[in-house]
């Protein structure tokens, strides 16, 4: 399973109605039952665990669409992503 | 000037010539027999003011989205239920033309939208999902043995002029399968469809736009669901298109009680001329109040102007934010400015059989903040504000 480190984060606060360990790294998180609102705090603990900022041109729905967006975007910020 | 500002021009002419002809005409009797404006919706039809925005290609005048929303602004001076269905209807096209996505079976539509002037109305507001757009309960199901086919049955509780209009836009979940969020818009057919309804119609304001509640029912080919998923239609464009075309109608409502609110004070003074006239005071006031509306409903349609195509920038949160912002707003100003003028005219302005009366404009104008409730809107800023950097 790729990027376990996001799944948690993801898992813990995206209110998902599926297992996260289930998606794909593609599969669409919106899809699996993560609203805005969820999504708010995914990116909050995404900044808190990753001492990072996502700049206003990151924060729209495609980038948190799914763990790869997630981890692809964190790694654009210089993130290593495990 | 340019072919484009040339269509713009006479296209607002038009639009000013009916607003003042017929739309103020018939306003105060639309407004109390909570009556459809028949008569404006008809003389938009003869001057082909319901395809405005379809592009050349598709037959129609490709008027920009910047006069549409002028003449949301030039009927709502004149009547704001009038304004209401000529600015829903827009906000269809205006999706429709914008998502295309190259459908041969939407091109066609609109090709028909043009010669036939359809009336489209959405059905976009739910039983069961607490006024929000973002989640539907009723989905598009698959007809057994018919793969070409869907049905649907959606509990609105209100569809705006739906049994005066010729075809619905509506959002349903994608299939029985899926989840509240993951919706699509299908375009229903009136003929394709039944509406029964749910309650009647007497609300305080924004009388004409006949929107009670419906049981809405209808077989679809399946061409006619919207290839792009609606939460990308409904942040690239139905939302911000609707901010800005309501907040023009909003400020026309606003600016028409300011003018009222202006005659009355006008002819105090030339009753009296040389004594000081104490509404010349208050009406200063107003002056401020609607200046800053009109500062705000400009302001946004510029930063929309400037980002329209550029659907990435639309998708930011930043952007959201600023288009709720003129929502919440507009539609806690004009109210405001209603309001106050009303206070100029005094008694003049609180009946409603004088020139001056501003009491229609007053319940019109309490609508918009109802119109997606504003605390819903609130809410979801509050929690973007939490991560948007610049707003």
């Amino acid at each position: 399973m790729s990027f376990p480190a996001v799944r948690e984060i993801v898992s813990e606060h995206g209110r998902l109605s599926v297992d996260v360990t289930t998606l794909s790294d593609d599969d669409s998180l919106y899809e699996a039952g993560m609203t805005s609102h969820a999504s708010v705090n995914v990116m909050l603990a995404l900044e808190d665990a990753y001492d990072v900022e996502f700049p206003d041109e990151m924060l729209k729905r495609s980038v948190f669409e799914s763990v790869g967006s997630i981890s692809s975007a964190l790694s654009q910020l210089d993130v290593q992503v495990a | 000037m340019t072919v484009a500002a040339d269509r713009d021009a006479a296209f607002l002419a038009g639009i000013d010539q009916l607003a003042d002809a017929i739309a103020a005409v018939h306003a105060d009797d639309v407004d109390r027999g909570a009556r459809f404006p028949t008569e404006t919706i008809d003389a938009l039809r003869e001057q082909r003011a319901l395809s405005a925005l379809v592009p050349a290609e598709y037959g129609g005048d490709g008027i920009s989205f910047e006069a549409v929303a002028q003449a949301c602004f030039v009927l709502g001076r004149r009547c704001g239920a009038s304004a209401m269905v000529f600015a829903m209807h827009q906000i269809q096209v205006a999706t429709i033309v914008r998502h295309l996505d190259g459908s041969p079976w939407f091109e066609d539509y609109l090709r028909e939208l043009v010669a036939d002037q359809r009336l489209i109305a959405s059905v976009t507001s739910e039983v069961g999902t607490g006024g929000d757009m973002s989640r539907s309960v009723a989905a598009l199901t698959p007809i057994d043995g018919d793969p070409a086919r869907a049905t649907f049955e959606k509990q609105a509780p209100t569809v705006s002029y739906g049994a005066y209009a010729d075809d619905l836009l509506v959002t349903l979940r994608a299939s029985p399968d899926a989840g509240p969020g993951d919706q699509v818009a299908v375009l229903a057919r009136q003929s394709d469809t039944t509406l029964e309804p749910t309650g009647t119609w007497d609300p305080l304001g924004m009388r004409g736009t006949c929107s009670p509640g419906y049981v809405v029912r209808a077989e679809v080919p399946v061409a006619q669901v919207m290839g792009a998923p609606f939460p990308s239609i409904s942040t690239e464009s139905m939302v911000p298109i609707s901010h800005l075309l309501w907040s023009h109608i909003w400020l026309g409502i606003a600016t028409d009680a300011f003018d009222r609110a202006r005659a009355f004070v006008r002819a105090a003074a030339r009753r009296a001329p040389g004594e000081p006239v104490p509404a010349a005071m208050k009406l200063s006031h107003v002056m401020t109040q609607l200046s800053l509306l009109r500062a705000e409903v400009h302001s946004a349609m510029q930063d929309w102007t400037e980002a329209e195509a550029d659907r990435e920038r639309l998708s930011t949160m930043a952007f959201a934010l600023r288009f709720n912002n003129l929502k919440l707003a507009a539609s806690e100003q004009a109210p405001r400015v209603c309001q106050q003028a009303m206070g100029v005219c005094g008694i003049v302005g609180f009946k409603n059989d004088t020139p001056f009366s501003i009491g229609r404009h007053l319940r019109d104008s309490m609508s918009a903040s109802l119109m997606v409730a504003n605390e819903r809107i609130h809410q979801t800023n509050a929690g973007l504000l939490l991560i948007a950097k610049e707003v």
